[in-house]
């Protein structure tokens, strides 16, 4: 099947559709299906994948608005495969676990249409097309916060869409600048990024143009300071919202960074490594005190994302593949363990009404179940030896100690901090002696909350021992996005920073 | 003495006249109509106006390019057919909102169609001529039917808005005319193309300078009230406001595409010239414009006039790219038009399908944003449609406005203008506040109480407007193609 990108991307715009002839008391079934087949598609993609092949795979180019270079083009690489298949599982899970009672069939049909929108943006070549994917994200997401979301949403919601929205606009600009400039020194006009990274821009374009891409996407990830918006975003979204917001749509941000912002600028990416790097230890450390400070277990989980962010930055900013492909399997890392957070956040929320952690202490004793998947989750994000999450964060620390020893060591602190917090987070709520009455009672996971969590238990444990399989095919192309921007670095600095591993040097190119 | 002039028919070229004459023609037969049987029913004239304008399109489309007609008067280039096409198509759109369920007063009179052909007619001139008095007689002919339409609403706040519109429009046409004045003082010509021929081989002359200030000073101030860009913008939402809700649509779309082709003619040969501070003078008003718009429609309590400030900052959007005087820019100008007169007249056709005879929920304003609260739960469909035209003109992708904005943007940049795009982009973040409003409105709030008794005004002929409105702003994608190619032909042939 040649064209299962176009399947995967409309299938669920189409299912959502459909599903307004779907009875109401049948749509959370239905929905489910729609996923559940959607992710099995996504498998099927990995499947059908050729991991030696460090291209753009299944591509598809149908011209929309020739004249202007505007083009439906669509691929997928090492890169993006994995994220698309995090996405699809996430909402499956999501949607699964999913909690809300009122008008659940606008929910679906919201849900689904954010599926086609996430998808989208990790698959489209063509910066219009991206941009489109990306714009019409938010859109879904204001529904979902503003309509199920906390006493606060409606500011929530509008402040999450204006940010983002004010970010990507200076972005489109950039867009729009660079389809001038390859205009101007090929004649035509082209949107499609696989033709942007051949152009050799000079180091003050590309400064700006930088600049430019990085608003769009700093406020995206979210950057300190540009995070603000998104302790209320969470705090105020309903579970399944902060969960595919967690999970997917912060990952646009980085992803953003890895498809355009490296490859398109070299030499400008080289040259912002230092206020980059000095960003992202600031994320790190700050918002992880934030969170240390935090009431509320929900804003921790909040503010240890952006904490976790931050690593993820430093890592594409490593500018070798140890960093890069560590940030790449930091992000599905960080989409599994901190959608199942908000998730376990979500099942005690259904239960108290309440997210403070004053509220419990002595969980453990009448939840199990729950407390072992929490406390493995919360050891997956502190990032224990033999979880996901310890893989991302030590490849990603590995690969920025070749770049500076002394920020390595500072970003380091982040697991000791992060342990700090997530500790005390569930020593307050799990263990010492049950005070509250109300918490007496509480029933243990159900049988469909167990059932959402186990599979994502299976994967933290399972891509912590053996990250292999998704390691190789992220590091090879990751090592081809190397190669081909050392080569197309004009600066000495930047070709001197750009490292290629020995093992591409010894074979002489990349499979 | 005199020698007798002899003219043969076919130096006249008649047929650039046409358009006009069918429009012209079509509103005489309405009206002989009415004198022959005063009972006819308006589905009646509706349908006449429809079927006349569609002839009137047919004879615009079969139009060659670059001709000149009667006495050299008429030209027909790319930008005048362009424009008349777009103006024909949105009044195809608008004639069919006639067709309420409930009554209305001003629909009942025949003259208010005839009228209409008029005021069709009188646009078609202004933008198929580059003769200043042919202009000046189009601009009167259409603006002064258009009053009328305005008062024949029959509510106190129409006649406000019409005599309000009228002052103000009678101040811009004494601005027009002496703008023309000093341009047939300085040059003895009123004909743009020989204007242009006399003032490039005086330009370096300073009093030339001078009244080239006066001229485009007067001419600028007259076009902007027409426009409504700043600090002339201020009768719009009151105009709007008074009006009925589709005839305000109306007027954020046909008289602007006739004014911005006047100013392409006469804006655009001073830029030609070389005449650098006119462009400038442009960027400062239209930047003020969208800015200043854009801030006032964060305010505002009621939809109508929000909507009014938003297309008065969209006409601020639109006016940057003529200072760029490229052929991108100009045919970013129809493009933009073209895409922004479907979501818009969507929009206002939304506001006409729940009219109520008294106020509801607000004792000073028609269309408060109470009266949307809870649309979802009401009324599902025109929810979500009216928040699709809503995103469309925020901007969001892939719904129509946001094509015409990327290519306006796209032009800027090409022009060297980036600071331009950049600010362009940043309104429209601000301008997306606004747009979401309303969204938040319909979709996140509770009704308020009482809305069982909503007076619906929706009849078959709105929902098919409304329709195609809304297939036009969500397609948009997959016309976009052979839109920009026809416009840019048509614009490159006549040399802009």
């Amino acid at each position: 099947m040649d064209n299962i990108l176009s399947v995967l991307v409309f299938f669920p715009a189409i299912a959502g559709l459909l599903g307004f002839v779907v009875n109401k008391d049948s749509i959370r079934a239905y929905g489910i299906t729609v996923a559940a087949i959607e992710f099995l598609l996504s498998l099927w993609l990995w499947f059908s994948f050729d991991s030696a092949n460090a291209g753009m795979q299944f591509v598809e180019l149908i011209p929309l608005i020739p004249d202007f270079g505007v083009n439906y083009y669509l691929g997928v690489d090492g890169i993006s495969l994995f994220i698309i298949i995090m996405a699809t599982l996430m909402t499956l899970i999501g949607m699964m676990s999913m909690s809300i009672t009122e008008n659940v069939k606008n929910m679906i049909i919201t849900l689904l249409f954010l599926e086609m929108t996430m998808v989208g943006v990790f698959v489209a070549l063509d910066a219009i097309i991206f941009y489109l994917f990306w714009e019409l994200s938010l859109v879904p997401m204001l529904y979902i916060i503003g309509a199920w979301g906390g006493p606060l949403r409606v500011y929530a919601s509008i402040k999450f869409f204006l940010y983002t929205f004010m970010g990507s606009l200076v972005m489109l600009v950039g867009m729009l600048y660079v389809a001038y400039v390859y205009h101007s020194l090929t004649g035509v006009w082209s949107f499609a990024i696989t033709d942007w990274y051949a152009l050799v821009l000079p180091v003050n374009t590309q400064l700006w143009l930088f600049a430019a891409f990085f608003l769009g996407f700093a406020i995206k990830v979210p950057m300190f300071p540009f995070h603000t918006w998104l302790p209320y975003a969470h705090g105020q979204a309903p579970t399944i919202g902060s969960v595919i917001l967690a999970a997917v749509l912060l990952k646009m941000g980085t992803y953003g960074f890895v498809r355009f912002s490296l490859p398109m600028f070299p030499d400008a990416s080289v040259m912002m490594i230092a206020p980059i790097a000095a960003i992202s230890i600031v994320m790190i450390i700050y918002t992880a005190m934030v969170a240390y400070a935090q009431k509320d277990m929900k804003q921790v989980i909040a503010y240890s994302s952006v904490s976790h962010m931050g690593i993820i930055m430093l890592g594409i900013f490593a500018m070798n593949s140890e960093g890069i492909g560590g940030s790449v399997f930091q992000m599905l890392s960080h989409g599994i363990v901190s959608g199942a957070l908000f998730m376990l956040v979500g099942v005690i929320y259904d239960r108290r009404h309440t997210k403070l952690m004053s509220e419990f202490g002595g969980l453990a004793a009448v939840m199990p179940k729950y407390a072992v998947i929490f406390g493995i989750m919360l050891m997956a994000s502190v990032g224990l030896p033999l979880t996901i999450g310890f893989v991302g964060e030590f490849l990603v620390l590995l690969g920025f100690y070749e770049v500076s020893p002394i920020l390595t060591i500072l970003a380091g602190t982040s697991i000791i901090v992060g342990a700090v917090y997530m500790l005390a987070l569930y020593k307050k709520s799990f263990f010492g002696p049950l005070t509250k009455e109300e918490n007496k009672k509480l029933k243990d996971l159900t049988p469909v909350e167990t059932w959402s969590l186990v599979p994502l238990v299976a994967i933290v444990i399972w891509l912590g021992v053996y990250p292999k399989p998704v390691l190789d095919p992220i590091n090879n192309s990751v090592n081809a996005m190397l190669v081909f921007m050392k080569e197309k670095a004009i600066t000495a600095e930047a070709k001197d920073m750009i490292t290629i591993p020995q093992s591409v040097i010894k074979t002489g190119e990349v499979k | 003495m005199f020698e007798p002039i002899k003219v043969s028919m076919e130096s006249l070229n008649l047929i650039t006249l046409a358009p006009m004459l069918i429009a012209i023609a079509g509103g005489l037969v309405i009206l002989i109509l009415d004198l022959i049987n005063s009972k006819l029913h308006k589905s009646l004239y509706v349908i006449l106006t429809i079927l006349i304008l569609i002839i009137d399109f047919g004879a615009t489309i079969g139009l060659n390019v670059n001709e000149r007609g009667f006495f050299d008067v008429m030209l027909i280039d790319g930008i005048s057919i362009i424009s008349q096409l777009l103006i024909i198509v949105a009044s195809v759109l608008f004639t069919p909102l006639a067709l309420t369920s409930k009554r209305f007063h001003e629909y009942s009179y025949p003259e208010f169609f005839a009228l209409f052909l008029f005021m069709v007619a009188g646009f078609q001139f202004m933008v198929a001529s580059d003769n200043l008095i042919l202009i000046f007689v189009g601009l009167e002919t259409a603006s002064l039917s258009l009053y009328t339409l305005i008062a024949l609403h029959n509510r106190s706040n129409s006649y406000e808005a019409a005599v309000k519109y009228f002052t103000m429009g009678a101040l811009a046409a004494g601005f027009f005319a002496m703008g023309s004045a000093v341009v047939y003082a300085l040059t003895g010509s009123i004909e743009l193309y020989q204007v242009a021929q006399a003032l490039a081989s005086r330009l370096h002359e300073t009093e030339i300078a001078l009244a080239i200030l006066g001229s485009s000073v007067l001419l600028m101030a007259s076009l902007a009230f027409k426009l409504s860009l700043f600090p002339f913008h201020t009768w719009a939402p009151d105009v709007y406001e008074g009006a009925s809700a589709p005839l305000a649509g109306y007027m954020s779309i046909v008289p602007k595409i006739a004014t911005l082709v006047v100013a392409i003619r006469v804006f655009g040969m001073y830029i030609d010239l070389g005449v650098e501070w006119v462009r400038d003078m442009i960027l400062v008003l239209t930047v003020i414009t969208m800015t200043i718009a854009n801030l006032m429609a964060l305010v505002q309590e009621d939809v109508k006039r929000m909507l009014a400030y938003s297309s008065i900052s969209h006409a601020g959007f639109i006016m940057a790219a003529l200072a760029l005087d490229t052929t991108e820019g100009t045919a970013s100008i129809f493009l933009y038009y073209a895409l922004f007169m479907f979501t818009n007249l969507g929009a206002f056709a939304m506001l006409w399908i729940s009219r109520h005879k008294v106020r509801r929920f607000s004792g000073r304003f028609d269309h408060p944003y109470e009266k949307f609260a809870g649309l979802i739960h009401i009324m599902p469909m025109g929810a979500v449609i009216m928040a699709l035209f809503m995103l469309s003109l925020a901007g969001v992708p892939p719904f129509s406005v946001f094509w015409g904005k990327i290519y306006v943007m796209q032009a800027a940049v090409n022009a060297g203008y980036i600071w331009l795009a950049i600010v362009m982009g940043l309104n429209s973040a601000i301008a997306a506040y606004y747009y979401l409003k309303l969204v938040v409105y319909m979709f996140l709030k509770e009704p308020v109480k009482d809305v069982d008794t909503v007076y619906y005004n929706l009849s078959k002929p709105l929902m098919a407007v409304i329709g195609f409105a809304t297939v036009a702003t969500v397609a948009a994608i997959f016309y976009i193609q052979p839109l920009i190619s026809y416009l840019y032909y048509m614009i490159s042939a006549s040399g802009y």
